[in-house]
Formats: C-alpha cells, sequence, structure tokens
C-alpha cells in the first residue's frame, strides 16, 4: 500500500498547492516540499520493511485488477533498481522546488501542480510492473512536463515544448504498437492475454517479430535517454526549459529511458537484444562522442550543459548493451551520478541567468572574482562532468568503460576519447564563463543560503557516491541477478539444446 | 416473415414510439403556447422517458419488429447512446438559444424527428428503413443547420448540405436498387449471408460502392468530406455538435450491421475502405493544421477519428465491433464537452470559434480551460482520458487481426493530430492579452452537463471496466 500513498501524495500534494496558491505566494512552495519529504520518509520505510529472502523479487508490491476484460492489472512493484530511481526522483524533485524558490514568480500555484505530477508519473514509471500501466504512467508523466516547458520556459518555449511533445508521443505510440504485438503474440504462445511483466518475460516469439517489437520498445527508450540521431529534441527542450524543468528533465526523464532499456528491452527481448548489441554500441559510442563535441561548439551556456548530457548518457547506452555486472553497475551509477551533476549545473546556469539575463558564453567571462562561491561550485561540477575520480561520475563511466572492454576493446578505446573530450568542453565553459577579465563589469551577488544549501548537498552527495559507491552497488545487486537471470535462461536453454 | 405486430413488439419499439409522440406532443404545445422553458422541458423529458424505456425493454430483445426492425442489444446501445448525446445537445441549445429572440422552439422539433431519424438508422435491418431513417434525419438537418435564416454563413451551410445530402442520398438508392437487382433482396442479412461470387458480383459490388458514398457522406470521410468544415462552421454550435455526434454514431452503427463481419472477406470490399480510412486519418490530420477557426479544427480532426474508427471497423471480429463501439462513446462524449465549451462561451453576435477567443483561457476561467484541456488531451489519445482506451481498444483490435499497415498510419497521422491540439492548448494557456472578454454567465443546465461530461471523460479514462462490460454485454448480440 506504501506504494500507493507514494504517488497519492505527490498527487494529492500537487492539487493542494494549486490551491493554496490563492492565500500565500510562499505556501505551494512549502507544500510541494513537504510532500517530497513525506516520500522520502515512505521511501524509507520501505527500505527498512524489505525482505531479505531471496525468493522475494520485490521489496514491497500492489496488485490490483484494473481492466480485466484485457488483462490488465494495477501492479505497482519495487526492487533494488526501482528503489535507487525513487530515491533520485525525490532528491532531484526537492532540488527542483528549492531551485525554482525566486525564478518562478508567476502562476506559482499551476507551476507547483505540474511540478508535483511529472513526479508522480516519473514514479509511477518506475513503479509499474503491468506493461499497460507503465505506457500509461509513460504518456502521462509528458503532460506536465510540457507545461512546465510551454508556460514558464524561455524565449522559444513553445517551439521546444511541441517539438519534445512531439518526439516522445510518436515513439511513444510505436512503443504501443510493439506492446500490443507483444500481447498478442503470448497470448497465441499461451491462451493468456495479459499485460503483466513478469508473465510476459520468457514469451517465445519468433526472431523476426522480436527485432521489430524490441526496436518498437527500444525507439521509446532511445528517443527519452536520448540516442543520436534521435536526440534532438532534448538540447530545444533543456534550453527552453525553466530551471526546475531542465533539472527534472536532466536529472529523471533522461533515466526513465535508462531504466526502460534495463527492465524490459533486454530482459523481454534477449535474444534480439543480443543480435542488436553491436548497434546499440556503435549508436552508444557515436552520442558520447557526438554531445561532447557539440557541448564544446555551443555559445549558450545551457545548450552546451544539455549536450554533455546526450555524451554522459551514451556511457548509459554502451554499458547496458554491455550486460554484464561491471557495465551494468557502471550503468546505474552513471545515471545516479549525471543526475546529480548536470543538474548541479543546470541550477547554477539558471542562477547565473537569474543575475545577468543571458546565457551567452560571450557576454560572461571573468564571474569568478565576482561570485566566487558560484563559480567554486560550478567548477566542482565541472569537474565531476568531466570524470574527475574521488567523484561519482568518475566511477560510473569507470566501470561501464571496464565492463565493455570485455564486449569490445575498439568501441571502448573510442568511448575514453570521448572522456577526454569531456575535459575540453568543461575547462572551456569554465574559461569562458569565469576565469579571465571581468569586461563586462558585473556586479552581482554570490549565492543565497539556499543557493548554497542545494550546492553543498548535491557536492556531498557526489563524493560521497565517488568514496563510497558500494551501498548503491549493492542495493542494485540482487535486482541485477534477476535481471541478468531472465536474459540467461533463454541463451542457456539455447546453448543445451544441441 | 411475419407482418403482423403483436403487443410485445410494440412494446420493444417504445423508445422509438416515445420520441415520435414526444414530436407531436412538442408540436402541439409550440402551437398552444410559445415558450422556451417548456419546450426544452418538454423534450428533454420525451428523451429521458425514451432512454429509460430503452433500459426497461432490454429483457425482451432481441425482437424483429417487422421485417425492417431490429432490437437488440447492439440496436439499444446506440439507441442509448444517440438518446443521451440528443439531450445534451438540447441542454445545450437551451443554453445557447436563450441568448438569442426571435423564434427558438422549432429547433427542439426538429432535433427530436432527428434523433428520431437515427433512432430508425440503428435499428434498421432493411432497405427501405435505412432510407426512411436517413431522410427524416437529413431534412431535420436542413432546418436545424440553417436555423438562423439571418446569417450568412449558415444559409451557405444548410444550403450546402442540402444538396449534398440528397445528392448522396440519390446515389444510396441507386446502389440499393442494384444490389437488389443482383439478389433480388432488400434485407441486410440475405446480403451478408450471401456469397460474393459469380455473375452477381458485377452488380453487387458497384452496388456496395454506391451505397458506400451515401453512408460516407454521412460520415464525412474522405472524399466525401468536403462539406463537413463549412457545416460545423456555419450552424449554430450545439447543432454542430448533434451533426458531429449523434448523425455520425446512427450511421456508423447502421454501416456495421450492414456490412457487418462477413464482407471483409471481399477484398473489393476492404480495399475500398481501407483506402477511405488511410486518406481521412492523412487528409483529416493535414488539413486541420493550418485552420484558426475552432470548429473547422473539430470539423477536420472529425474526418480523421472516423478514419480510426474505421480502422477498427476493418480489422473486424467482435472485438473490432467493440472498439468502434468504445471510441464512438468516447468521441461523443469528448466532442459534446468541446461544443459544450464553445456553446457556453458564444454570444448572442456569433459563436465563439477563432482560436483568438481562447487565448489565455485557463488564467479567466480555469475550470472551463481545463475542461477544454481534456478534450483536446482526449482527442489527442493522451492517457487517463476516454479518447486514450478508445485508440487503445481500436489499436488493439488492429493488432488482434495483424493489420499493421494501417496501425503504422494510424500511429504517425495522430502525431500530426497531435500538432494542432498542441496549438489550442497553448492557447489556452498563453497570457492574457490586453483586451477586455465579455465574460459570458455560466448557467446550471451548461455547468451541470458540462460537469457531467468532464467526470465521464476522465472516469472511465482511468477506469473503462464497466463501459467495456456493457459493450460486451450489448455488442455481442451483433454477429
Amino acid at each position: 500500500m506504501i506504494l500507493i500513498f507514494l504517488i497519492v501524495v505527490l498527487l494529492l500534494g500537487g492539487i493542494l498547492a494549486a490551491i493554496s496558491a490563492r492565500w500565500s505566494r510562499q505556501l505551494p512552495r512549502w507544500i510541494s516540499l513537504a510532500a517530497i519529504a513525506v516520500d522520502l520518509v515512505l521511501a524509507a520505510r520501505i527500505w527498512t520493511g524489505r525482505s531479505f529472502s531471496a525468493s522475494q523479487a520485490w521489496y514491497d508490491e500492489v496488485n490490483w485488477n484494473w481492466i480485466p476484460s484485457f488483462g490488465i492489472h494495477f501492479h505497482l512493484a519495487v526492487d533494488g533498481l526501482s528503489f535507487l530511481m525513487l530515491i533520485l526522483t525525490f532528491f532531484i524533485g526537492i532540488i527542483a522546488v528549492l531551485c525554482s524558490w525566486t525564478e518562478i514568480r508567476e502562476k506559482i500555484g499551476f507551476f507547483h501542480f505540474n511540478l508535483m505530477w511529472v513526479l508522480a508519473g516519473i514514479v509511477s514509471v518506475f513503479l509499474a510492473m503491468d506493461v499497460f500501466l507503465f505506457y500509461f504512467a509513460w504518456e502521462l508523466m509528458l503532460i506536465p512536463m510540457y507545461f512546465l516547458i510551454v508556460i514558464w520556459g524561455h524565449e522559444q518555449r513553445v517551439y521546444a515544448a511541441t517539438k519534445f511533445f512531439l518526439f516522445t508521443q510518436c515513439s511513444g505510440l510505436l512503443m504501443l504498437i510493439a506492446i500490443l504485438a507483444l500481447y498478442f503474440m503470448h497470448h497465441q504462445s499461451t491462451g493468456v492475454y495479459t499485460f503483466e511483466y513478469s508473465e510476459l518475460l520468457g514469451t517465445t516469439l519468433s526472431g523476426g517479430a522480436e527485432l521489430a517489437i524490441m526496436l518498437g520498445f527500444f525507439v521509446a527508450f532511445a528517443v527519452k535517454l536520448p540516442v543520436v540521431p534521435l536526440h534532438t529534441w532534448l538540447p530545444d527542450a533543456h534550453t527552453e526549459a525553466p530551471t526546475a524543468g531542465s533539472v527534472i528533465l536532466a536529472g529523471l526523464l533522461l533515466k526513465t529511458g535508462g531504466y526502460g532499456l534495463l527492465r524490459f528491452v533486454i530482459p523481454l527481448f534477449p535474444r534480439a537484444a543480443h543480435e542488436f548489441t553491436p548497434v546499440a554500441l556503435a549508436l552508444g559510442v557515436i552520442g558520447i562522442i557526438y554531445g561532447a563535441v557539440m557541448a564544446f561548439s555551443q555559445t549558450d551556456l545551457k545548450r552546451l550543459v544539455a549536450y554533455t548530457s546526450v555524451s554522459h548518457l551514451g556511457f548509459v547506452l554502451l554499458g547496458i548493451f554491455s550486460w554484464n555486472p561491471l557495465a551494468l553497475q557502471g550503468a546505474i551509477m552513471t545515471m545516479i551520478c549525471h543526475g546529480l551533476s548536470t543538474g548541479a549545473l543546470f541550477v547554477l546556469v539558471g542562477g547565473l541567468q537569474e543575475r545577468i539575463h543571458t546565457r551567452d558564453l560571450n557576454r560572461m567571462g571573468g564571474l569568478w572574482t565576482v561570485v566566487p562561491h558560484l563559480s567554486a561550485s560550478a567548477l566542482f561540477f565541472s569537474l565531476a562532468s568531466l570524470g574527475l575520480p574521488g567523484l561519482g561520475d568518475f566511477v560510473g563511466e569507470f566501470l561501464v568503460l571496464l565492463g565493455s572492454y570485455k564486449v569490445s576493446v575498439a568501441l571502448t578505446v573510442v568511448a575514453t576519447l570521448g572522456i577526454l573530450a569531456s575535459t575540453f568542453y568543461a575547462l572551456r565553459m569554465m574559461q569562458r564563463a569565469f576565469f579571465g577579465p571581468n569586461t563586462n563589469s558585473w556586479q552581482l551577488p554570490d549565492l543565497t543560503p539556499r543557493e548554497v544549501l542545494i550546492m553543498a548537498v548535491m557536492i556531498i552527495g557526489l563524493l560521497w557516491l565517488g568514496f563510497f559507491p558500494q551501498p548503491v552497488l549493492n542495493t542494485f545487486a540482487p535486482a541485477m541477478d534477476n535481471l541478468q537471470r531472465e536474459v540467461q535462461m533463454p541463451a542457456a536453454a539455447l546453448r543445451s539444446e544441441p | 416473415m411475419n407482418t403482423t405486430m403483436n403487443a410485445s413488439d410494440t412494446l420493444a419499439l417504445l423508445p422509438l414510439l416515445i420520441l415520435a409522440g414526444t414530436a407531436i406532443v412538442v408540436m402541439l404545445g409550440i402551437a398552444v403556447k410559445r415558450s422556451h422553458e417548456l419546450t426544452a422541458g418538454l423534450t428533454l423529458t420525451g428523451l429521458a422517458a425514451s432512454f429509460l424505456s430503452a433500459c426497461a425493454v432490454a429483457p425482451l430483445v432481441p425482437r424483429q419488429v417487422t421485417s425492417l426492425l431490429l432490437i437488440d442489444g447492439y440496436a439499444l446501445f446506440y439507441l442509448g447512446l444517440i438518446i443521451a448525446s440528443a439531450a445534451v445537445v438540447a441542454v445545450l441549445s437551451f443554453q445557447y438559444f436563450a441568448k438569442h429572440d426571435g423564434q427558438r422552439e422549432e429547433l427542439y422539433l426538429l432535433l427530436l424527428l432527428a434523433t428520431l431519424g437515427c433512432g430508425v438508422l440503428v435499428t434498421s435491418v432493411h432497405f427501405a428503413s435505412f432510407l426512411l431513417g436517413l431522410e427524416i434525419l437529413s431534412v431535420s438537418l436542413y432546418g436545424m443547420v440553417a436555423y438562423f435564416t439571418g446569417r450568412g454563413q449558415a444559409l451557405e451551410a444548410g444550403i450546402k448540405y442540402l444538396i449534398l445530402a440528397s445528392a448522396s442520398a440519390a446515389f444510396l438508392l441507386f446502389g440499393m436498387a442494384l444490389i437488389y437487382a443482383a439478389t433480388g433482396i432488400m434485407a441486410f442479412s440475405s446480403i451478408r449471408n450471401l456469397s460474393l461470387g459469380g455473375s452477381d458480383l458485377a452488380l453487387l459490388l458497384p452496388g456496395i460502392a454506391l451505397s458506400v458514398t451515401g453512408i460516407g457522406f454521412k460520415l464525412g470521410v474522405v472524399p466525401f468530406h468536403l462539406w463537413t468544415p463549412d457545416v460545423y462552421q456555419g450552424a449554430p454550435a450545439p447543432v454542430a455538435a448533434f451533426v458531429a455526434t449523434t448523425s455520425k454514431t446512427a450511421v456508423v452503427a447502421l454501416l456495421l450491421r450492414f456490412l457487418g463481419a462477413g464482407t471483409h472477406q471481399s477484398p473489393a470490399v476492404f480495399f475500398l475502405f481501407s483506402v477511405i480510412a488511410v486518406a481521412s486519418m492523412c487528409a483529416g490530420n493535414l488539413l486541420a493544421l493550418r485552420q484558426n477557426n475552432v470548429k473547422r479544427i473539430l470539423a477536420y480532426s472529425s474526418i480523421a477519428h472516423f478514419g480510426y474508427i474505421l480502422v477498427a471497423f476493418l480489422a473486424g471480429t467482435t472485438m473490432g465491433a467493440g472498439a468502434v463501439a468504445f471510441y464512438l462513446v468516447a468521441y461523443t462524449v469528448t466532442i459534446l464537452a468541446a461544443f459544450g465549451i464553445i456553446t457556453v462561451l458564444s454570444t448572442s453576435e456569433a459563436d465563439a470559434d477563432d482560436l483568438e477567443d481562447y487565448r489565455g483561457l485557463f488564467w479567466r476561467r480555469p475550470v472551463l480551460a481545463s475542461v477544454f484541456t481534456a478534450v483536446l488531451l482526449s482527442l489527442a489519445g493522451i492517457p487517463a482520458t476516454m479518447g486514450f482506451v478508445g485508440k487503445f481498444y481500436i489499436l488493439a483490435s488492429g493488432a488482434n487481426a495483424a493489420a499493421w499497415p494501417l496501425m503504422v498510419v494510424l500511429v504517425l497521422t495522430s502525431v500530426i493530430g497531435l500538432f494542432y491540439y498542441l496549438r489550442i492548448v497553448v492557447t489556452l494557456f498563453s497570457d492574457v492579452p490586453e483586451q477586455q472578454f465579455s465574460m459570458q454567465e455560466l448557467e446550471r443546465g451548461g455547468a451541470f452537463v458540462l460537469g457531467g461530461l468532464a467526470v465521464l471523460l476522465i472516469g472511465f479514462g482511468v477506469y473503462p471496466a464497466p463501459l467495456l462490460n456493457l459493450i460486451r454485454a450489448t455488442i455481442g448480440a451483433l454477429n
């Protein structure tokens, strides 16, 4: 039941926040913070109340009949993978509320309504174990995100929001066709109509059909992740969104793509995924290099950070499709740490824009002397982003490379060049924005206590993940074993056949 | 076949008889005392009585009443939908015409007659009753579309509808004649059971093609769609709602009876409908892109939506019929809500159909704009609305029949569709312009209806099981 509360608290929090805006400008913010805090407490209760027996795949689950005539269940469940994603969601959610504290001055109630509902949608995506419910949540989380961009975004917001929506909807509908194809083919082989994840695992499919259906799923997740060449919505959406929107996009929405690949694509279609591996790995490496090169050539600071996401999530794709323990652990670490480091960079860019009203690198320079704390924080997260050892991102990318080395040496070498390239864009950003003479004679206030708090929390988080990644990896391990077992069973069956 | 009617047959016809009786009562009422409230009240009472009687006669069915009409679960389901949507149109009309002077009462008479025509269509199993129902509907609609004789656009729309509907009826009649010449039978069931082969084909296929012209015109599918945008724009908003929902629902219900699942074995008919479906999905969505008039956008989107419905029709089987039924309910609820909002915002001078009328509506009328947003998301097929479940059902029936090309067209064109729905949503949520808007009071009737429709829209979108069960129980009677 806790799982239901996780979602309901956010939904109700959103409604309350919208209503409370009539009486106070601060109340919606506090209500949103309170709702997420309540969810964090609930998540802690799931953690303490989880069962340790190996037979129990889930920490907790809810399974209700929803639309019986189609075999659809309202099935929520949480394992180590989902749990990590939930914690990340609540953490980033709090950051999103805090970083919009002064940025959002109009329509505050409706803003927090959308913020809470997009979080609720993301939580549902991470919890859904019925494929129909997953699709339902997958589509539903787009609407509030769309509103966040289109109402509170910057100059090109309508264009960016529409592009974002059309890309995700089109790929989502292709996934819906794939889901339905899987549903009917499962019925053909077993006589049971069901959307239940655990039952669809191990559906026997002919080779061609398996590949086609897998591609339907893959496209939807590849648009979200994003995988080059389906990434073109991302720089626009990230750049035009308000800070909280960018933080949620980078920190959470992109992660739903990685989560989908981990949870659905490879376990449901192990053989097709195996055939597809070379292509996926190549796409991952292309994304790493392409994102880094594009980031290097941007003059819009926010766009620059957006392209670094393309590069970092290339590592996630590389790790997931390498599909060995090291690479998978690296992928999950990268997903979490990218959420923190890139989220923090977006907060900083947002803060900077609030002060100087531009994101143009050419109009910056010499800011270190003006806003030393802000600049130092930016340096920290740039270093995290370029993979400095001791910070979380390094652990993730290093593990991915270790894992992918076993699969393809050549691609790993090229991917390593991507880390090198990240040094260039990160240092260029620091140099152009913060070092050098203060040619524009900026006089700006430095970080406020609220911003210091955000930065401190994120810095501590990244340091902790960098030095002590083991708790995260341990949490993920049982879930990873389950996923790998699903994949190895058909493979083992194939081997033992002759 | 028996031609005499017994008491039970009469009882089974009760929903239709009540509709006809109400029309007479309303006509006499207008002759005695001209009162807008009284006429609308009588109309609603009659529609409510007819709806209740449709529920009450459910245990008696299926029952063939003469060779013309068949009252079964299928007919009763669609009768219920038609009567309910007509009642909503009546409430909206009351709200709409209260702002106007002049003789408003006859509209309800025409509305009742048109509903009766729809009722005859959904129960019809014979060419004679088919034509009878269609003409009752069409003739009433001419009057309703051109009800504002003072408005140029309304007259243009009415004349356009009159000429094109008469022409299509002539095609339909000729098609019927050809089918009759080929088979010697005028009942639908006999045509469906007939094997499509041999020498009959030369007459039968042209006959079916010509009948499809008549049906396609009423549905407004490509290439018979040219009247749709003009009639939607010219007709008063509630009348446009009736044309969009009730009359189209009745014709779709008839189409399934007429061609059923059996004719899908004929490749020529399958091909014909595939072409119409694909053309409608593409043309409807593409043509809507450049419109700035909300009514015209709804018109073009309706062309696309009936393309989607034809995909489910082509998929056939009980699942396809169920998908058609669910989608029609979803579409009816959604479109009635859309026209309800247009009605509520319209003034006595003009309908609120310009996109600019809706700029920043959310910040002026949050509840109304939220309902409209839900409507648009439902039309776009976004989860938590009925439109999503309907689209899901259609795609499911398509996957069941392995109609992959049609499904891919449906998905790609509906993404195009998303674009213009989002345009309206953006307008609703954009900043309020400087100039003052006339604030129309939301009356209780309109608020009640809109609220109810919104609850249905979201309620069945989140928990569609009850409606799915009802459809499963009634539509199963078709085959």
